[in-house]
């Protein structure tokens, strides 16, 4: 099965804002990103899963240019909150890199 | 343009990261008719707001101070520096101030300042959010008047207008409180007739100085150009050099919507936009378009609300290692119910939490099963309560459990690596953003307050 690292040059998080994480998936070619870009796997269900993120607020934008997706996510807690581990949510994108992949797209 | 392009150097991605003299020289060299730079941003936190301190060290914004404004005064050139002392709150804007008088009288220059405040008075919000002025982003909800009280400073997060007003009053120098990125370096070509679309997007393309370049860790700066066509970007250093894919990148960048940027007045749209290899070192980019819209200001806030008291501690131990989620648990527990048992219903709505560095600190999610055991994890124990006095109280009640509690209760009590004595630290408040809402106005100018130093009068007086 394919997974996110396998198909990703790089992949990074970041804050966008004090209440929302935006993600960038840059896929390493055009065969992966057009086999891959639209993945089902890569829906607001897996970030309510891994993030706790309201899915009906997930946003998700294709950059052919790049052969990046974005993904854009509100956060469970604001930055800085109690529980906060990670402020600047820039580790936040660890845990897609296992995420598998389906080629047989659901856009 | 009747000038021919508008160039904007902008040093440095933040007012104090470590501006190069020589890259300001190449721009003024090559004809950049002001500096442009922010001082700060929220992703660090909201402690900087609601303390109105800096991030950074005082020494690191003077040294870059120094550098900018002694150019500024050479060339002739206005100095344009937005969210001044990382927060851009009144004090954040008067410690930055306090900075660039230091530095005047030391380069012995005499600088026409403006200094551009947003911060906001909480019953003037509180009147504008009754009016229905003020709306909501999501994902946060409706404002009501206790989320304003509960902020210790709100500030507006300024466009470019009140900048152009300062520029047009002659300012030398700038230091504007919170303002958003893109129009501390757009405010100078927007005045000067340059097109909104490229204006905007060079701006944003700029904000984080060499972010936007190939070698990224190479300079500090870019220089921008605007035109009547779009805009050219390229490094300060000469070393280093911008290609479409580093310059559309960084639309990514920090941004929730790759193509659609909002701002105070309208929407920055780069859906179009074509990126082009100018020359070895510059991109060129054409086709952005500036959508007008109603006039906004984004509001920030930041609140201090609960106390926390911090305790760290190092694992070695092999056992405990090879069952550290079970640990992890059992630990917690034992903690809750001492503070129970110990200190009772004064303790309030207390909150502990364990964070097992080495393990899954950051995400706080258990491993798969089958994950080998780390050789070493530190914990970091957080308590919260609603006063610091609290915070500290259930720190020490805790502390015996923390420091020795074992795997097995028939096994003598282990003693684990901790490094300082007291070994519990008063952390101080959870410091939060509270708003994410944007108030409207008739007026861009409208929740915006110039002062004026003018050191050439100082210095006649």
């Amino acid at each position: 099965m394919t997974t996110v690292k396998d198909v990703c040059r790089h992949v990074r998080s970041k804050n966008a804002g004090p209440f929302w994480v935006t993600v960038d998936l840059f896929f390493d070619g055009e065969d992966n990103y057009a086999r891959y870009h639209d993945s089902a796997a890569l829906g607001p269900d897996l970030f309510a899963r891994l993030y706790g993120a309201d899915p009906a607020l997930v946003k998700r934008f294709a950059v052919p240019s790049l052969h990046v997706v974005k993904i854009s996510y509100p956060r469970a807690t604001s930055q800085g909150g109690m529980v906060e581990r990670d402020m600047h949510a820039g580790q936040q994108y660890v845990r897609l890199l296992d995420v598998e992949l389906d080629a047989e797209a659901v856009s | 343009m009747r000038d021919g392009p508008i160039k904007i150097l902008v040093p440095t991605g933040s007012l104090g990261a470590g501006a190069v003299e020589a890259e300001v020289a190449y721009g003024i060299a090559q004809g950049a008719r002001a500096i442009a730079t922010d001082a700060g941003s929220t992703d660090s936190g909201a402690a900087y707001l609601a303390l109105g301190v800096s991030k950074n060290n005082r020494g690191s914004v003077k040294r870059d101070l120094t550098i900018l404004m002694k150019a500024s005064a050479q060339a002739g050139i206005p100095l344009i520096i937005g969210t001044s002392g990382q927060a851009g709150g009144d004090r954040n804007v008067d410690w930055t101030r306090d900075i660039v008088l230091e530095v005047a009288r030391e380069l012995r220059i005499s600088p026409k300042i403006a200094l551009l405040y947003s911060e906001q008075d909480k019953a003037d919000l509180k009147a504008r959010n009754a009016a229905g002025k003020i709306r909501p982003l999501p994902p946060l909800g409706p404002l009501d008047d206790a989320t304003i009280d509960a902020c210790e400073h709100i500030v507006a997060a300024m466009g470019p207008e009140p900048y152009m007003a300062a520029l047009q009053g002659g300012a030398d120098i700038i230091l504007g409180g919170r303002t958003t990125d893109t129009a501390v370096i757009a405010c100078f070509a927007l005045l000067h007739g340059a097109p909104s679309g490229p204006s905007w997007h060079a701006a944003k393309i700029a904000e984080c100085g060499a972010q936007a370049t190939v070698v990224r860790n190479k300079g500090a700066g870019v220089l921008i150009s605007i035109g009547d066509d779009g805009f050219e970007v390229e490094p300060l250093s000469l070393d280093n050099w911008c290609d479409p894919e580093s310059v559309s990148a960084h639309m990514l960048y920090e941004n929730s919507d790759p193509f659609r940027l909002t701002e105070p007045g309208g929407v920055l749209d780069v859906s179009r936009s074509v990126y082009a290899q100018a020359d070895k070192r510059s991109v060129k980019v054409t086709g952005s378009v500036w959508e007008p819209k109603p006039y906004t200001l984004k509001l920030e806030g930041a609140a201090a609300s609960r106390f926390q008291t911090i305790m760290l501690i190092g694992i070695q131990d092999p056992d405990v290692l090879a069952n550290i989620d079970t640990f992890h648990d059992n630990l917690l527990e034992a903690l809750n119910q001492r503070v129970h048992a110990t200190i009772g219903p004064a303790a309030g709505d207390f909150h502990i939490s364990l964070r097992l560095y080495g393990w899954n600190a950051v995400s706080g999610d258990k491993p798969p099963e089958g994950t080998p055991p780390p050789r070493e994890v530190g914990v970091l124990f957080v308590a919260t309560a609603d006063t610091q006095e609290m915070a500290s109280q259930i720190a020490k009640a805790c502390n015996p459990y923390f420091f020795h509690y074992p795997l097995f209760m028939d096994r003598e009590l282990p003693s684990y690596g901790f490094a300082f004595t007291p070994a519990d630290i008063d952390r101080g408040p959870v410091f939060e953003f509270k708003l994410n809402h944007v108030v409207e106005v008739d007026d861009p100018l409208e929740l915006v307050r110039t002062v004026w130093i003018d050191l050439r009068n100082e210095e006649a007086a």
